[in-house]
């Protein structure tokens, strides 16, 4: 089982980093990669269970489930059901805790997922860094530092 | 209800700031709050249910114990059981995270309880700001700025820890071995204070005891090997971490004891696959047996080896090892009950010299050959006998002397065989991490091969390190005997 966390400081309340990144449809609005999403069978956004099907820049396409999502904890967690990606079982969550002192908050972004033995370093290297840090890095410049 | 829930962020690396924090009991040394704290009801830091029995610069006491401690998450929480303040059914939990874009920490504080009413916001306010606040502050001021963190006294921060040693008195029989309290220093510049969970007893401590090897000089503390979890480090020491759990088997002595502040170059990480008790009973033999039959001489499959003490701690590793590798061992012993141990261990042959010399009885069993490398740790009696039972261009290991010196003796007796003497000295093979971590290696493959196996005979507490001497030297063991400090045998 491979694991990749990431974690950042954002200068905003958490609050406002949750209003922009809560709904599961909004990857195009925020992070730098997605080109265009959409849910599955017309569903709501917030609805645990819904599946968006959304468009890297690049081209390729992912499907991901919504696994759960919480307003009192900041957190959503969500599987791959389909990706170029070559990973099994992938699950991540994406959290946000506030920091109390400076009214900022501490963001969180873990995968654990199952590969293949010799792609698995990259695959941490890019998950890590151009996906979870990408994110962050969209969301600290947006909020200013 | 209420709840508090504080956190900052540390411009300090993670492990800079749970060094100091999982010291359950060192808060009266950073926290401006806390005048003086004492544990009760157990006697180490990090033993999960330990109480920290505090008194505030207020001068109210409050006692506190710790309900959960995770190295792995840099979390713990505890609970207030008694206090002068009316925090009732108080329970706390503190989380480290890494901010791993830059190297700083995300430290979470937070807390319920259930106030008298009307004093509801007075009590939160005095745990947000008074407690947490304040005792985040003291903290930045101890870790920030990447030049101070490393010169701080983080350890001295932590200062002497309590513990208990087995001390030699004088040279002499087992009764010299007495358990006494020490004062265990906080870790030097390349230094780690380790909290030992098993200790190896070996024959060699019987010798540093009685003065027979001059290792040790009275009083002093005995013991060549154990594991155990690293408490704190000192400055420079960048391979270990706090919480990683270790082992090491050198010089010098001082294994039989509760903790232990020493060189982190000669301490290595464990493997998963391997407990603290196995480490600790079979680090020392084991590491001999790889640099012998690896080292000192390579052994090659086919050749016929004889080691003499084939029952015992070394010999029966060298047994079971080079009959491994493919060698047909032969063993050297003096009694009936160790040959069948020898024969159990991979030894094809076993010797008892008597009647018949040792080396008539190699010779017939090798063809007249003789043997091509002979192990022997017993010295002057066998000294000779091993000379005669090699073979032509044989290798004879001289790694110990447990009968005594080998004297000195004519080089020129040595071309009768073409012989090849070597006379290898542990230290030298294990002075530098490269060189451990590769013969550790090789011996923790070994171990999960199935090649060697560790027998732990014999689990004593470290009080009773007089009966192990005893045991020991009255042959009354099987296999490997431990020592474990504290309550948790």
């Amino acid at each position: 089982m491979a694991e990749v966390y990431t974690s950042s400081i954002i200068n905003a309340p958490a609050e406002r980093v949750w209003a922009r990144i809560r709904d599961f449809n909004a990857l195009p609005a925020w992070h730098p990669l997605i080109a265009e999403s959409r849910i599955e069978s017309g569903a709501p956004s917030d609805q645990v269970g819904c599946v968006r099907d959304f468009r890297l820049k690049d081209g390729g396409r992912i499907r991901e489930k919504l696994l759960a999502l919480s307003d009192y904890e900041f957190s959503c967690s969500y599987s791959i059901l389909e990706s170029p990606m070559g990973v099994e079982n992938y699950v991540a969550t994406l959290k946000l805790t506030p920091v109390t002192d400076g009214d900022r908050t501490f963001a969180e972004w873990s995968a654990e997922f199952e590969c293949a033995a010799g792609a698995e370093a990259q695959l941490i290297a890019d998950i890590g860094g151009d996906v979870f840090q990408g994110g962050f890095n969209a969301l600290k410049s947006h909020f200013g530092s | 209800m209420v709840e508090v829930r504080r956190s900052t962020v540390l411009d300090a690396p993670i492990d800079d700031v749970w060094r100091i924090l999982r010291d359950f009991n060192g808060h009266d040394r950073w926290h401006p709050a806390v005048a003086e704290s004492r544990l009760a009801g157990a006697r180490f830091t990090d033993q999960v249910g330990s109480l920290r029995d505090f008194r505030l610069t207020g001068g109210e006491r409050v006692k506190e114990q710790l309900l959960s401690l995770s190295d792995k998450n840099r979390s713990f929480s505890y609970a207030i059981v008694e206090s002068d303040v009316p925090l009732n059914d108080y329970v706390a939990h503190v989380a480290l995270k890494p901010v791993t874009d830059g190297r700083r920490t995300f430290w979470d504080w937070r807390s319920k309880f259930r106030p008298p009413a009307g004093r509801e916001q007075e009590l939160a306010q005095l745990v947000a700001e008074g407690v947490y606040d304040a005792g985040f502050e003291a903290i930045r001021a101890l870790v920030s700025g990447a030049q101070r963190s490393s010169s701080l006294p983080m350890a001295s921060a932590a200062g002497a820890i309590e513990g208990e040693a087995v001390v030699v008195r004088r040279h002499g029989g087992p009764e010299e071995l007495t358990l006494v309290q020490v004062q265990v220093p906080p870790p030097g510049p390349g230094e780690v204070r380790l909290r030992h969970t098993a200790i190896g007893v070996n024959f060699i401590d019987v010798y540093c005891r009685t003065g027979y090897f001059d290792l040790l000089t009275p009083p002093a503390v005995p013991g060549m090997e154990a594991a155990g979890i690293v408490l704190d480090v000192g400055q420079g020491v960048s391979r270990l971490s706090v919480g990683d759990r270790v082992g090491y088997a050198c010089p010098p002595v001082g294994a039989y004891a509760s903790h232990r502040t020493m060189s982190a170059n000669l301490v290595f990480r464990l493997p998963e696959d391997v407990s603290d008790e196995v480490a600790a009973a079979s680090l020392l033999k084991g590491m001999t047996a790889e640099f012998l039959l690896h080292r000192v001489h390579r052994l090659q499959p086919g050749e016929n080896l004889l080691v003499y003490a084939p029952a015992g701690g070394v010999g029966r590793m060298l047994c079971q090892w080079a009959s491994h590798l493919g060698a047909r061992v032969i063993g050297a012993t003096s009694s009936p009950e160790k040959a069948a141990a020898a024969k159990a261990a991979g030894a094809q042959e076993v010797i008892l010299p008597g009647d018949t010399s040792l080396e008539t009885q190699v010779m017939e069993l090798t063809e007249g050959r003789g043997a091509d490398v002979i192990f022997d740790a017993v010295g002057r009696d066998s000294f000779a006998h091993s000379l005669r039972a090699l073979a032509i261009q044989g290798h004879l290991v001289s790694y110990g002397q447990a009968s005594g010196p080998v004297g000195a003796w004519d080089i020129g007796a040595l071309s009768a065989r073409s012989a090849t003497i070597s006379r290898p000295n542990f230290g030298h093979y294990t002075d530098t991490p490269e060189k451990v971590a590769e013969i550790t290696s090789r011996f923790f493959e070994a171990l999960r091969s199935g090649a060697v196996s560790v027998d732990v005979g014999q689990r004593l507490a470290l009080s009773e390190a007089a009966r192990a001497h005893r045991d020991l030297e009255a042959r009354n063991t099987t296999g490997s005997t431990i020592l474990i400090p504290g309550d948790n045998l």
